[in-house]
């Protein structure tokens, strides 16, 4: 059996207790990839020689305090990382292999020493939901390999569901974090908006950004956010809220649960086996003493028009700090400075990316502000309003993560349209900026597992892990892990 | 009818620094339109004195008192740049 089957704080036990060492869990990690990674593709950069060093420093000072002392964690490649490689899977920051500072969430995870295996694939610059748009490779699901692990996080939740780590960070936009877990059967949760900080994240769209956990278990994400949230001066969108100890709300007790159910979220752009599933998890809840009633989200359908406006106009802006000039790829082609910028982006930058700087740019230029721009952001305010109207009368909104399993590869790259309605569900939710979780809930013929979503109010992720666990504790869907072509743990 | 022609697109590139091909100007014109038909949708709704949120927290802003701090070295934020003379970064010519 793997190690990486034990809990985060079971593992820190058996640290403490000397009955396994860093540097065991550190040749864990390395001895899945080497066996699976040719597969599941999962790791653009790995870490071999300082993560070993590290591992043996720790072993040798070991008092074992640190909340994640010696535990292997992956990181999601646009989370920068000082003197590791940090590209976002793009082109234009291929070269740069010795960026300048730790993220903070970074350095909050080698505070508590937890040991860096290594650079987690993703859609370039975060844009996109099955990791095809990586200008490197293409991460494969590892519960079968034909088919995507989601997106953008792609790798964070695969390497998570492989046993290569036995948790990572991701970050997530529209459902970045969340919809590669629900591909993946792992859990992953997108904090309240300024719930983590920002610094050392390669911006996307500042306004919805989050940094997340992605692991096994509800408890090791508890355990997780409980390190990496907190207010940071160097951020100044993070929020200076108290940080509850997030395990502690871990009760298995949902008997007073309100849940509101949104119809908007059973339409028919959801799979009938996904429906299914998350109606058989709200009759769980019933069986475990909560109650669920059906509501109304009324502006969800125009969640992701709204988001792909705001998104791409905040990436716009943000993306144009790729130029050539002090870091990342130049284009070799160019005796003009104008020419430089053009053929270094040009050429550095997919074409999602570029598709996405120019949707933003048009929606932001004069004339056209206030029809698209300044109206979606109109609308946002209505799908807040949704929300803030729901979680007066109830504790947590509950909904399938994603309408469908994971697609196959390469069978959505023909229309970004149809690309995009993969994250109908989760982009309300950022828009919204409260929290939201996918925990698995069942698998579907073909195999593949299915998330189950659950939502709660501003800086309430607390009642999102109660509510969670509960459930995974009632359940054994968390248990099942992939074959990977039989070479099953 | 269209949402945005060639020529925008064109324009738009020209606006964001990216330089396409005639054939790569004719897939986002098409791609884009269809983004922005899309996204019309939104017209349905009557927004009329609905504040835009920019930010869902109410954010207010941070004053810190005007300090130097000690952050990374010259030869440091010099190092990943492409080309370089001087202790500065170096660029093509700006005029042509």
């Amino acid at each position: 059996m793997s190690l990486f089957e034990h809990s985060l704080k079971e593992l820190t036990q058996k640290l403490n207790n000397k009955e396994i060492t860093a540097t065991d869990l550190v040749e864990e990690s390395y001895a899945r990839i080497k066996e699976v990674d040719d597969d599941v593709k999962a790791f653009l950069t790995l870490d071999e020689e300082n993560a070993r060093a590290y591992a043996t420093e720790l072993d040798q000072n070991a008092d074992g305090k640190a909340k994640l002392f010696g535990l292997p964690i992956g990181i999601k490649d646009n989370i920068v990382t000082k003197g590791l490689r940090t590209t976002a899977a793009s082109q234009i920051l291929s070269n740069l292999y010795d960026p300048l500072y730790d993220a903070t969430v970074v350095q909050k995870v080698q505070q508590e020493k937890a040991v860096t295996i290594g650079k987690l694939n993703m859609d370039e610059f975060a844009m996109g939901s099955s990791n095809e748009n990586s200008s490197f490779q293409a991460t494969r699901n590892p519960w079968n390999t034909d088919h995507v692990p989601g997106g953008s996080s792609g790798g964070s939740a695969a390497s998570v569901a492989a046993g290569e780590v036995p948790f990572s960070l991701g970050t997530d936009t529209g459902g970045s974090i969340r919809q590669p877990a629900s591909y993946c059967g792992v859990v992953g949760l997108k904090p309240t908006y300024g719930r983590v900080s920002r610094f050392g994240l390669i911006a996307f769209a500042s306004s919805l950004d989050q940094i997340g956990p992605l692991t096994r278990s509800v408890e090791d994400n508890a355990y997780v956010l409980e390190t990496i949230a907190g207010h940071d001066e160097m951020d100044s969108t993070s929020a200076n809220v108290d940080v509850p100890a997030y395990t502690e709300a871990l009760t298995g007790d949902v008997s007073n649960l309100k849940i509101a159910v949104p119809k908007e979220y059973f339409t028919e752009g959801v799979d009938e086996e996904v429906k299914a599933s998350v109606r058989k998890a709200l009759e769980k809840y019933e069986e475990l003493g909560a109650t669920w009633e059906e509501v109304s989200l009324p502006h969800s359908k125009y969640a992701l028009s709204t988001y792909y406006l705001i998104a791409s106009s905040e990436a716009s802006a943000n993306l144009a700090r790729f130029d050539g000039v002090r870091y990342g790829r130049r284009s070799e082609n160019a005796d003009t400075m104008i020419d430089m910028f053009k053929n270094s982006r040009s050429e550095g930058f997919g074409d999602e990316v570029k598709r996405r700087i120019m949707l933003g740019t048009f929606a932001l230029s004069s004339g056209y502000y206030d029809a698209y721009y300044k109206k979606a952001q109109q609308v946002r305010t209505l799908i807040k309003n949704d929300f803030d109207k729901i979680f007066e009368d109830y504790d947590v909104v509950i909904g399938p993560t994603a309408p469908t399993p994971a697609f196959k590869i390469g069978e959505q790259m023909d229309n970004p349209l149809t690309m995009y309605a993969n994250d109908i569900l989760t982009i309300p939710v950022n828009l919204a900026g409260v929290p939201g979780i996918s925990v698995p809930c069942g698998f579907a013929e073909n195999g593949l597992p299915i998330g189950l979503q659950i939502i709660g109010k501003h800086f309430d992720e607390s009642t999102v892990y109660r509510a969670a666990h509960a459930f995974e504790q009632a359940t054994d869907h968390h248990k099942q892990r992939p074959a990977l072509g039989g070479k099953a743990q | 009818m269209s949402r945005i022609s060639e020529d925008q697109v064109k324009h738009v590139a020209n606006l964001a620094r990216l330089s396409i091909t005639e054939d790569e100007a004719k897939t986002f014109t098409k791609q884009l339109d269809d983004i922005i038909t899309y996204a019309e949708q939104l017209n349905e709704l009557d927004t009329e004195g609905v504040e835009p949120t920019t930010h869902v927290l109410d954010l207010k802003n941070v004053m810190r008192k005007d300090e130097p701090k000690d952050w990374i070295k010259k030869e440091d934020a010099l190092k990943n740049a492409p080309d370089q003379q001087d202790g500065q970064f170096k660029v093509p010519s700006i005029m042509d």
